[in-house]
């Protein structure tokens, strides 16, 4: 059975959001998109400085049999994407809410009050 | 079973789904005087008897020039062995093998060809292939653009000395994708791209600079300087590389401090003869670094669960098949059979043996550039070093110099004009190992003859 913390955002498309102390979020994919992906192989992130819209592809994340696409859960500035997954792409599916999160995004001025989380 | 298993009302039916009249009307966007509506000379029927006559004499027609022509296509010896283990039942197939676990040794042979295609280049990783040299430059700057992630601008510098076939290939392919292509200039005195030129772009995003080596009129490129000129500004490197020539020059993975990002060349000088233009297949490296951004099939070695070495196709996330619209590219496939020729041709020659080919190469025309520029008339157009091409310059129009020694049987080389007019009456030749002294010779007497002639007249 998947785990759905209660203190985070979602998306329909099971990305996480986590409203961070700085006013930046972490955003992630769930427990539950990591076990219908199946062993990870390789995790593209963003670079820090891209300006994303919301639900603009913006990561990749590949298993064995298929690549798949995150989406931008709200539109912002990505600060950084989660280097650890380059060398350890396995962590998004051993610790999907904590480690494994994919990037750090500086919302656009309303977009977090704005967009369509769960 | 027919062979064609639509039933007319199949047809019919699929037709009045999407709306359309008939099956010409599918085609209505290509324009009327680009479209074939009868071939000529063409008989309603044959049987095999009287097809092998006509063929016969047909080519009977073409005769056997002795060429001198290269310009991308390069005719080299070809040992009887290649064909003949090629076309054995095991390996005749004219396409990609489409259930490829189905069969480990075509798995294998690919896994070889990557292997030598990686280790002739000096790069770390190569697909199992691509249409030809021109396409796989065209994949080469699309993968730049995804792979260099610094880069927004998709602009790519292209040397005046890159293949005019291969810039148009790229412009056509890659154009209506954002791409921007961008002529550098080369030095009329040297027929090299100078790296001084390069300094306009000091501060612009650019994605990606090609250089091909030798380039288009045989020359050899400062590589090194452009490599590290590229790599000092985020600037990702795509070389364009004649394989035979790897054997002697340094290997695009070695240029300047880093090596090349990806290098991509005409496979069709490893064991594919030439024959009206093609097939031929194009071959594609990179670093690991880059790989998912790599186009096209990649054969990987693994082990089966009982620990038997075996081969898969791997990193197929990259691909059509599961990445549909978002895939590295719909617009590639490799070539198998070609690719099988060429992977005996070079386990036949070795590296000594490619080496060799290419030093004879050299040799021949040295002698050649040497026999005609000493014919009233006839100067080489650029100085310094060449690798198996050279351009010369006449002192009148190339066309009917060519035309005339054709009626000796001779095919002088490539008539520069119509593609960069600023060099004059300008002829690209080319001698390879298959040249012999002789015909040197006999190139060097009929153009003498054939210039005097036209002094004369």
């Amino acid at each position: 059975m998947s785990t759905v913390p209660a203190d985070l955002k979602y998306t329909r498309s099971h990305e996480w959001v986590r409203t961070l102390a700085d006013g930046t979020v972490a955003v992630g994919i769930t427990d539950h998109a990591q076990h219908a992906l199946g062993d990870l192989v390789f995790v593209e992130v963003p670079e820090a400085g891209r300006a994303v819209k919301a639900g603009e592809p913006c990561a990749v994340v590949e298993s064995v049999k298929a690549a798949s696409d995150v989406y931008a859960p709200l539109a912002g500035e990505v600060t950084a994407g989660n280097p650890k997954l380059k060398e350890k792409p396995e962590t998004l599916n051993t610790d999907p809410y904590g480690e494994g999160w994919l990037m750090r995004l500086k919302p656009a001025p309303g977009a977090l009050t704005g967009a369509a989380l769960l | 079973m027919a062979f064609i298993p639509h039933t007319e009302a199949d047809v019919a039916a699929m037709l009045a789904t999407i709306g359309v009249a008939g099956i010409e009307d599918l085609f209505d966007e290509i324009p009327a005087d680009l479209r074939v509506k009868s071939l000529a000379g063409v008989p309603p029927e044959l049987n095999e008897m009287q097809i092998g006559r006509l063929m016969t004499e047909r080519a009977r027609a073409d005769g056997a020039p002795l060429a001198f022509i290269g310009a991308g296509a390069y005719e080299h010896h070809i040992p009887a062995a290649v064909w003949a283990i090629t076309t054995r039942g095991e390996f005749y197939s004219a396409y990609t093998p489409y259930q490829a676990e189905a069969s480990q040794g075509t798995l294998q042979l690919i896994y070889e060809f990557q292997t030598m295609i990686a280790r002739l280049t000096g790069m770390e990783v190569a697909n199992a292939s691509m249409y030809d040299g021109a396409s796989a430059t065209a994949e080469a700057a699309l993968m730049a653009v995804r792979a260099n992630r610094k880069s927004k601008s998709a602009r790519i510098l292209v040397p005046t000395t890159l293949h005019p076939h291969y810039r148009k290939v790229a412009v056509t392919t890659a154009a209506n994708q954002g791409l921007k292509f961008e002529e550098l200039p080369y030095c009329t005195a040297e027929g090299v791209t100078p790296s001084a030129s390069l300094a306009r772009y000091d501060g612009q995003d650019i994605t990606a600079l090609v250089i091909q080596q030798p380039n288009f009129f045989g020359r050899l490129e400062d590589v090194d300087a452009l490599t590290d000129w590229a790599h000092a500004r985020a600037i990702l490197v795509i070389a364009v590389v004649n394989p035979t020539s790897l054997a002697l020059l340094k290997p695009p993975g070695e240029w300047g401090t880093r090596g090349a990002d990806i290098a991509v060349g005409e496979g069709q000088p490893l064991g594919v003869p030439l024959c009206s233009g093609g097939p031929y297949f194009g071959f594609m490296t990179t670093r690991m670094e880059y790989v998912r951004q790599m186009p096209g099939r990649i054969v990987g070695r693994t082990l089966d669960t009982a620990g038997h070495a075996g081969f898969a196709l791997t990193l197929q996330a990259r691909e059509q098949h599961i990445r549909r619209a978002k895939a590295t590219s719909n617009i590639c496939t490799n070539q198998g059979l070609l690719v099988t020729a060429a992977t005996i041709y070079m386990s036949l020659m070795g590296a000594r043996g490619l080496a060799r080919t290419a030093a004879a190469a050299h040799a021949r025309t040295r002698e050649l550039v040497a026999g005609l520029t000493r014919v009233p008339g006839v100067h080489l157009a650029f100085s310094g070093p060449y690798f198996h091409e050279a351009v010369l310059q006449l002192d009148r129009p190339v066309a009917p110099v060519l035309k005339s020694l054709s009626k000796r049987g001779i095919l002088g080389g490539l008539d520069l004009s119509g593609y960069f007019p600023e060099l004059g009456d300008a002829l690209l030749v080319c001698a390879t190992e298959t040249k012999t002294s002789a015909d040197i010779d006999r190139y060097r007497a009929g153009l003498s003859e054939v210039m005097q002639a036209a002094r004369a007249a």
